[in-house]
């Protein structure tokens, strides 16, 4: 099965993922998040645009926030 | 995922004009004034953010004087939190305990504070030995009061002794007067009670905004978690506005002193009152803030609209939300609580800044609540907030998703003078030990505390201020119940002190750690006890898994700890710092610092008082105070490894339905981590493998962060430590450390 990893867990992947797609997938609702993959930055603009290919290494960094 | 699509919003349209006034009897009220000491001082205004001087009183021989802010008090505690624990410490014994005489209530907004230019500046702490912990416990909290001292001529005030009656302390800090008066006929409760005070001292309608009052209410006369209420008069809305010092209970000493309020008029607020030496940075690094919030915070979180509140459905989509005291992190039922529901409900003024010149403005007022319960029944009034906090311990954690209720939980919260952070987390424990048995109607009184049964839980909080039933038990906390229900013999003690979510005495804010080993050094690692404002690393941890290591988690909390404490030192809110950031934080090297808001810190604080400081200088301002507040707990009986143990029941499951809720995850990290097998085995088995695991996991966190906050085994500061800091210049400090092998 094709897979990516994310934060450090594997993901399968699927053709056409986009990282909104992902981030939807993981329920990743934040709104201050940076995404990297292979540790190319991601604009926010290009959320519904970028690709995540097969086998890459994603980074979705989750701001701080609370309190 | 249990949350709704947000449904559209209707934007709250109420009439101000039908809210409750409390104007009747201010006169009779005023005219039973007596006063017992009146004395002139010269008022002044700060230079370079700071008086000098300190205002002391003592409450049992009504002394007033002032007392001289040194340079080495500058030096080695800047401000803020650090004079009140220095006042504090020269004030007690290892031996006095929080009703003693000697105890004081210190309140300091730090040098930066009242700068108009920068968000989030107006803040004051407060610090006092805690009825709940018995160590010192600091509280940040807006309202005015802090900076119309400040600018009334004193960086701290300092209240010690008793009362023989209940009084007021007045300071008019435009006529140069300080005066304490009787106050016999005074009402207890928070927003009566502040509103007839500010009507009452300020000389016309136009004055109201230089009055705050500091005051709590009926409940902290009868309970341990009293908090203190910092007002503001909304000149938009036409009402006092409440801010809350809440933890740990510096509402009871307080009210123990007899203190009904505190009172003071400042001058009118101008821009430079501070007399910085460069105004010119304090503005041009304001307004860049300024352009930011405009521009970021829509893209962002919102904070202009929902406030804090905007991470309800968020924590309960990362399971972080504390559902049914702290068992589950998400529910089916959040949306009911969520943002948009709060956006619905709060008027969206233009400006709803705790302290002047916050164009992040994130005190939401929910205007319009008729209440239907309690002595205010029928009243319509305007509830401060909900911020996060109270939307998950008010709400989810004991299962209220009713919104009405959940308002009125936090209305009574405030005006009775409760913290609504200890509040939710007791209630929640309550409710726990009323599905497990340990509690019954017949022992509460007659009080059906099921999960979610608002009417039950209003009435506890009603009986709490009475000081009548099992509210009045309640109001004792979780540590004490825990001790109480053990002593019963009304259930299992493991399980009791297990699912009793507190440390230190300090009940837990509402994060559920248990997923995150280093949030779980994050809340009980702390000084005071487990409170969010040391460090918040969650996602750090859990989500991002950027910290993998012992080693990475140590490093955490050595840093966060330091940079959250400095906000304690100046008078600064922490919101501005990282719940917006600028376009390209992303290109940073360490986004999560939000490296541009770093160097506009250092910026304010140089323009303030002309001392130049870099990251480095910042951390050792904040290093010294936090070691010193480590020391001050071990000289008072505490702060030591033992009392760094957190409940199970945040570290890992205590109960056969937590562990079945993620036995996923559960059985993933026995076979991953532990290399244990877990099938074939029962879910208790499962459980006591999990639980030793873990605690021993926690037990080396301990080990690493002691060493990297230059700490020994037991949590000592070393005199290695202190040297670096400067601290070896106080014999105490010296002698305590070596007593205890540092």
């Amino acid at each position: 099965m094709s897979m990516i990893q994310v934060n450090g867990d594997p993901l399968a992947w699927t053709p056409g993922l986009t990282v909104r797609g992902l981030l939807q997938a993981k329920n990743y609702i934040f709104p201050m998040l940076i995404v990297t993959i292979d540790d190319r930055r991601v604009e926010r603009a290009d959320y519904d645009r970028e690709l995540i290919p097969d086998g890459s290494v994603v980074q979705v960094i989750h701001l701080l926030s609370g309190g | 995922m249990s949350v709704n699509p947000a449904p559209t919003i209707t934007p709250c349209d109420v009439d101000f004009t039908k809210r409750t006034e409390y104007h009747e009897g201010l006169e009779a009220i005023r005219a039973a004034h007596r006063v017992l000491k009146e004395v002139a001082f010269a008022p002044s205004l700060p230079r370079k953010g700071y008086n000098d001087r300190t205002l002391y009183v003592d409450l049992t021989t009504r002394e007033v004087k002032e007392k001289p802010v040194t340079q080495q008090m500058k030096d080695l505690f800047v401000g803020g939190r650090g004079f009140g624990l220095w006042h504090l410490w020269n004030a007690v014994t290892p031996a006095t305990r929080w009703n003693d005489p000697e105890n004081e209530i210190v309140i300091s907004p730090g040098p930066v504070a009242g700068i108009t230019q920068y968000p989030g500046s107006g803040k004051s702490l407060v610090v006092s030995i805690s009825p709940q912990t018995d160590i010192p416990i600091d509280s940040n909290v807006g309202g005015y009061f802090g900076p119309l001292l400040k600018f009334s001529g004193f960086d701290a005030l300092e209240l010690q002794g008793k009362s023989d009656q209940d009084v007021i302390l007045f300071i008019d800090g435009q006529k140069g007067i300080i005066r304490v008066e009787t106050a016999p006929l005074e009402p207890a409760d928070s927003h009566v009670l502040a509103e007839i005070l500010t009507l009452m001292y300020a000389e016309d309608e136009a004055d109201r905004v230089n009055i705050s009052v500091v005051c709590t209410g009926a409940a902290a006369e009868h309970s341990l978690i009293g908090m203190l209420n910092f007002t503001w008069w909304d000149k938009r809305r036409g009402c006092i506005r409440l801010k809350q010092a809440g933890r740990g209970g510096i509402g009871t000493v307080f009210r123990d002193k007899k203190i009904r309020a505190l009172v003071c008029r400042g001058p009118a607020v101008k821009a430079d009152l501070n007399h910085p030496v460069d105004f010119e940075t304090l503005a041009r690094t304001g307004i860049k803030l300024h352009q930011e919030i405009r521009t970021q915070d829509n893209l962002q979180c919102k904070m202009r609209r929902n406030g804090t509140a905007h991470i309800v459905e968020i924590m309960d989509a990362y399971d972080l939300l504390p559902v049914h005291n702290f068992q589950y992190g998400s529910h089916p039922d959040t949306h009911k609580i969520a943002s948009y529901v709060w956006e619905g409900r709060c008027s969206q003024m233009t400006s709803d800044g705790c302290w002047y010149g916050c164009s992040m403005g994130c005190a939401k007022g929910a205007d319009g609540l008729v209440l239907k319960t309690g002595p205010y029944k029928g009243h319509m009034v305007t509830v401060d907030g909900p911020e996060y906090e109270n939307a998950a311990g008010l709400g989810s954690n004991g299962g209220v998703f009713d919104p009405d209720s959940l308002l009125e939980l936090n209305f009574y919260c405030d005006t009775y003078g409760i913290c609504t952070i200890t509040y939710g987390t007791l209630a929640a424990f309550v409710m726990e030990c009323y599905q497990r048995g340990i509690l019954n109607k017949e022992r509460t009184g007659g009080l059906e505390l099921t999960w979610g049964n608002a009417e039950a839980d209003l009435e506890m909080m009603h009986q709490m201020a009475r000081g009548e039933g099992f509210g009045r038990i309640a109001g004792q906390g979780v540590k004490k119940m825990k001790e109480l229900f053990i002593a019963n013999g009304w259930g299992d003690p493991q399980l009791i002190n297990d699912i009793g979510m507190e440390n230190k005495g300090l009940e837990y804010s509402q994060y559920l750690s248990k997923e995150s080993l280093a949030q779980q050094g994050g809340y009980a690692l702390t000084n005071k006890g487990p409170q969010h404002d040391e460090a918040w690393v969650i996602f750090m941890d859990m989500v991002n898994k950027q910290l993998p290591t012992f080693e990475d988690k140590a490093e955490a909390l050595y840093y966060f700890p330091l940079w959250r404490t400095w906000f304690g030192l100046m008078g600064f809110c922490k919101l501005p710092w990282n719940d917006v950031a600028p376009a390209d934080n992303a290109t940073t090297a360490e986004p999560a610092k939000i490296p541009e808001h770093v160097q506009n810190y250092l910026a304010l604080f140089t323009a303030t008082t002309g001392i130049k400081i870099d990251v480095e200088t910042m951390l050792m301002q904040s290093a010294r105070v936090y070691n010193f507040q480590r020391i001050f707990n071990i000289r008072m009986g505490k702060g030591l490894r033992a009392n760094d143990l957190p409940p199970y029941r945040a570290v890992g499951p205590v109960t056969r339905e937590e562990y079945e809720s993620r036995s996923e995850r559960y059985d993933k990290q026995m076979l991953d981590e532990i290399g244990v097998d877990p099938a074939g085995k029962s879910i208790e088995e499962k459980m006591a493998i999990t639980r030793r695991y873990r605690l021993d996991r926690y037990s080396q966190l301990c080990d690493a962060v002691y060493a990297r906050r230059g700490w020994t085994p037991d949590g000592v500061p070393t005199m290695a430590r202190l040297k670096e800091l400067g601290l070896d210049v106080l014999p105490e400090v010296v002698d305590i450390v070596k007593a205890h092998g540092g």
